[in-house]
């Protein structure tokens, strides 16, 4: 749900189609006030918060900019966010493909409230998502005990942020294979078997090729939210500078103690990152559109 | 199910783990805020989710996303109808863009909000004279929610928007109908679902936002305190039993949203596949 | 109503869909536009309904300027290729829907919409299915209400674009003749687009024939099928046997071969393409005097009285490919031939049309 946009609805074509059309083209002044107010809101909403990320970086100079980031605890920061989309995107992803597999290629009992399950995660809160592991795995959890006896920290420590990022980027790669692979259907597979290959082999040779783009749709938009999540490495991380802090905690701290410069320095470079996603992402878009347009022709 | 022989190799291998996976990592965690719900004393219970700073939150939570989805259907109506239908200077930028609230992470969107809509950021020295105040305030929380929901409506209605056949506008109005009408009367119903399904993910997203809102909302009790902080307060105060109270009451509002949104998403597929 | 189209020209891009086009239909008639896809035949018919604007030149309704009039004010009933029917309106909504978006002035009462819909719908035999909606109709059924639904704003003209194209054979040979009834009992001036020779032959009063942006005859199916005006109305038009070559005095030379032609307008030596019937080519005996284009029996195809006979020409290649020929013969007749298989026969026509040809021109 996070990612409403899947790639198979992103396929645009050009307007040229209904503006060229007497019966689909728009008054002039009705075109111009529906763009006027939904550009003026675009840009209110999500323009301007994404110029001025940019602006209070830079409001103390490039070296103050440049002293927030090289900060050890920034560093450090950059390091725990990375080594968390590290552990989360490849699991979710080998779990999405292993979902996509068992769902779009066999029929069985409980299929749809199986897709449901997997969509899940995004329909709770990441305050909530938090709070699960902290029930099992705190001190006064299930485990609490037994982990506190064996002297294993799972929550405040780095382990719960893991797990908290990969319960909120669960269903990214699963929920973009599945529509997919329901849609194509298995012949090309039960082909390639009936032409002597392995099924490693079918999945290698003929599943992958056709899933490339979805995959690396899902796999960019699972990585996004892994490096950004707050709320739920929010309440299991204990906030240790250092050692618990992810970059998006890192930022709320230092809004905190009232280093904007350095909290917009450390923003930018999230910020920076989703627009590389969104690059990256349309990119994709591209390609996976060429790509369907050459199988029609 | 009838047994069928299978061609395709791998279906226990990928189920199982796919079960397991999702037992380990959802559902069992999830589960543990049920069974730790219910060792509570129903009593307590009730006193906490209904206790005035947390119905308070409530109706903060739940109006503030109603207001913001309701927001973001006419507003990502518009944005979805300019992308699909009008040619303009940066059009693919824009369209690209309408994603960043996904790709952004929360806690960043939370300080650039603030700071815009802040007494004196950009945006929040024009409404001060004015005597409004946003930033730090339930203003705050609306425009939070509406910034993390745009995409959620733009872009459920913007390939149902792409899709629509030309012809059935070109019948309206070789009937006689007006641009109005034919947009009332044809192309909208053809929308709808669609809408209120951006409608349905937008507010689901938005009664569970953290991240982009407590920057924001100044966090005044029982003035602009969100459900999902109430129940950060809570833990803060190592008061478990009372911050799984409250996420139970969350965790059933997401439920009887998922429930709706499957069941308007197969409306939507649906009433696009006739005649297809 | 009279449709004239005055010198109308469109472009899209820089592929010229109408080139200067002129035409002029009388009241009543059902007039197909004739041609193969990308002729321009579905943008003329857009452009008479208003839904395409024309780059020049002018649309005139009953004498009347309409070139500037919105298709909203042309009051024409257009029943589009898909049928367009609105899917979530009801068989019976969609009828009333041009009743409905008149204007509060001019709009019929509740009763009157009602009694107007349910002629419309006994009119095309469908009142039964007036609370099913569109996806619950077949193509057949979904055609006849769409047009219903443009009859309902009384046009004076209805505009037809491919309106038997999605559906199957046997459906499509019985709205044929239903349309046909139809129109003989409305007697409303009405144009279809189609791209099916058979359909446009047997249905309409008069064919319009379109290549590539341009009329290339007008006429009533006789004289379609039976004096095709230029080399592209005779080979669209029908199954016939393409013979290229050049004049020679009163032969046309293919190859080895000579065809003898009764024109006498012709420069010798112009590359020609002569075409016969397969029921006026008639196949003679192989000899060394023998007139006529040598070619080889592959198949007899006998069905019923008439059988048909498919020959390979003897000639070289062209494009790759050998030409094929086909005769009709009569059983009298093929028993007297006593074909067989690979035989070498020559060809000869009763009736050969000769045309300039611009292919075999330009290659040479």
């Amino acid at each position: 749900m996070a990612g409403a946009a899947t790639l198979e609805g992103r396929v645009s074509a050009s307007a040229t189609r209904f503006e060229g059309r007497v019966a689909t083209s728009d008054s002039g002044l009705v075109k111009s006030a529906i763009l006027f107010v939904s550009l003026t809101f675009f840009a209110v909403f999500i323009l301007l918060p994404l110029i001025l990320v940019f602006v209070e970086a830079f409001r103390k100079g490039w070296q103050a900019y440049f002293a927030a980031l090289v900060d050890p605890d920034a560093l450090s920061a950059v390091r725990l966010t990375l080594l968390a989309a590290a552990i989360a995107v490849p699991l979710n992803l080998i779990f999405g493909i292993a979902a996509a597999w068992a769902i779009a290629r066999f029929e069985f009992r409980g299929k749809q409230f199986l897709i449901t399950l997997i969509d899940l995660p995004f329909s709770v809160s990441p305050v909530v998502a938090g709070l699960v592991y902290v029930l099992v795995f705190g001190a006064h959890g299930w485990f609490g005990g037994w982990l506190q006896d064996h002297d294993i920290r799972i929550i405040f420590a780095v382990p719960g942020i893991v797990l908290a990022t990969i319960f909120v980027t669960f269903p990214f790669v699963a929920r973009e294979l599945i529509p997919l692979m329901q849609s194509q259907g298995r012949d090309e597979e039960e082909a390639a078997i009936t032409l002597g290959a392995s099924g490693l082999q079918a999945f290698w040779r003929v599943t992958l090729p056709n899933i490339k783009w979805a995959l690396l749709y899902g796999v960019i938009l699972c990585n996004a939210r892994a490096m950004g999540e707050f709320g739920a490495v929010s309440v299991v991380s204990g906030h240790i500078r250092g050692e618990t802090n992810t970059m998006p905690l890192h930022v709320e701290i230092l809004y905190n103690e009232y280093q904007f410069a350095a909290a917009f320095a450390v923003a930018s470079l999230l910020a920076f990152l989703a627009l590389v996603t969104l690059v990256l992402k349309s990119y994709v878009e591209w390609q996976a559109a060429r790509t369907a347009s050459g199988e029609q022709h | 199910m009838a047994r069928v022989h299978r061609v395709l190799p791998g279906f226990g291998l990928s189920l199982g783990y796919t079960l397991a996976y999702l037992s380990l990592v959802i559902l069992i965690p999830l589960s543990a805020v049920f069974i730790k719900t219910a060792t509570m004393d129903f009593d307590r219970f009730w006193s906490v989710v209904t206790s005035d700073r947390v119905v308070a939150s409530y109706k903060l939570s739940f109006g503030m996303s109603l207001l913001a989805a309701a927001i973001n259907v006419v507003f990502g109506l518009l944005l979805a109808w300019s992308i699909v239908r009008y040619s303009f200077p940066g059009k693919k930028i824009i369209d690209a863009l309408v994603d960043l609230p996904f790709a952004l992470p929360t806690a960043v969107a939370g300080i650039a909000l603030t700071a815009l809509y802040a007494p004196n950021g950009w945006l929040g020295q024009l409404f001060e004279p004015l005597g409004i105040k946003i930033a730090f305030g339930p203003w705050g929380v609306l425009v939070a929610l509406v910034f993390i929901g745009l995409p959620f409506v733009v872009r459920t209605v913007q390939p149902i928007l792409e899709d629509f056949e030309v012809e059935f506008e070109e019948a309206a109005t070789s009937l006689g109908a007006s641009r109005w009408q034919t947009v009332r009367m044809v192309v909208f119903p053809a929308i709808l679902p669609a809408l209120l399904t951006g409608f349905a993910l937008a507010f689901a997203r938005a009664v569970g936002e953290y991240g982009s809102v407590i920057f924001i909302a100044g966090n005044i009790p029982y003035v602009s305190e969100i459900t999902p902080l109430m129940i950060i307060t809570r833990l803060e105060e190592f008061d478990y039993q009372g911050a799984t109270a409250i996420a139970s009451v969350m965790l059933i509002v997401s439920f009887v949203l998922l429930l709706l949104i499957n069941l308007l998403q197969g409306w939507t597929a649906r009433s696009n596949r006739r005649n297809a | 109503m009279t449709i004239e189209i005055d010198h109308i020209t469109k472009r899209f891009g820089t592929f010229r869909a109408l080139d200067d086009v002129s035409l002029d239909l009388p009241r009543g008639e059902l007039v197909a536009l004739l041609g193969p896809s990308g002729c321009g035949k579905t943008t003329l018919l857009r452009i008479i309904a208003g839904l395409e604007n024309a780059d020049t030149g002018r649309i005139l309704l009953d004498g009347n300027d309409a070139t500037d009039k919105h298709v909203r004010e042309r009051h024409v009933g257009f029943v589009f290729q898909h049928y367009a029917l609105f899917r979530h309106m009801s068989v019976f909504e969609n009828v009333a829907f041009g009743l409905r978006v008149k204007p509060r002035k001019v709009r019929p009462a509740e009763a009157e919409i009602r009694r107007r819909v349910m002629e419309l719908l006994d009119l095309v035999q469908l009142s039964w299915l007036k609370d099913r909606f569109p996806a619950q109709l077949s193509g057949g059924q979904r055609q006849r209400i769409a047009l219903a639904r443009a009859l309902a704003v009384e046009p004076q003209v209805l505009l037809l674009d491919e309106p038997f194209g999605a559906l199957d054979a046997k459906v499509r040979k019985e709205l044929r003749r239903w349309l046909r009834r139809l129109h003989d009992e409305l007697h409303i001036s009405s144009i279809f687009v189609t791209h099916d020779q058979e359909e446009a032959l047997e249905v309409a009063d008069r064919i319009v024939l379109m290549n590539r942006g341009r009329i290339e005859q007008i006429g009533n199916p006789r004289q379609i099928y039976e004096e095709p005006s230029t080399s592209f109305a005779y080979s669209f038009i029908g199954n016939v046997n393409a013979f290229r070559g050049r004049v020679e005095g009163s032969n046309v030379r293919i190859g080895s071969d000579l065809l003898p032609h009764a024109r006498t307008d012709l420069a010798e030596g112009e590359p020609v393409v002569a075409y016969a019937r397969p029921h006026d080519t008639e196949i003679v005996s192989d000899g060394p005097e023998a007139a006529g284009v040598a070619a080889r029996v592959n198949r007899v195809l006998t069905n019923g009285s008439v059988s048909r006979v498919e020959l390979i020409a003897n000639g070289p290649e062209r494009d790759g490919a050998k030409d094929y020929f086909e005769v009709e013969v009569g059983a009298e007749e093929l028993s007297r031939l006593g074909l067989a298989n690979g035989q070498r026969v020559r060809l000869q026509s009763r009736r050969l049309s000769l045309f300039p040809d611009h292919q075999q021109g330009r290659s040479s």
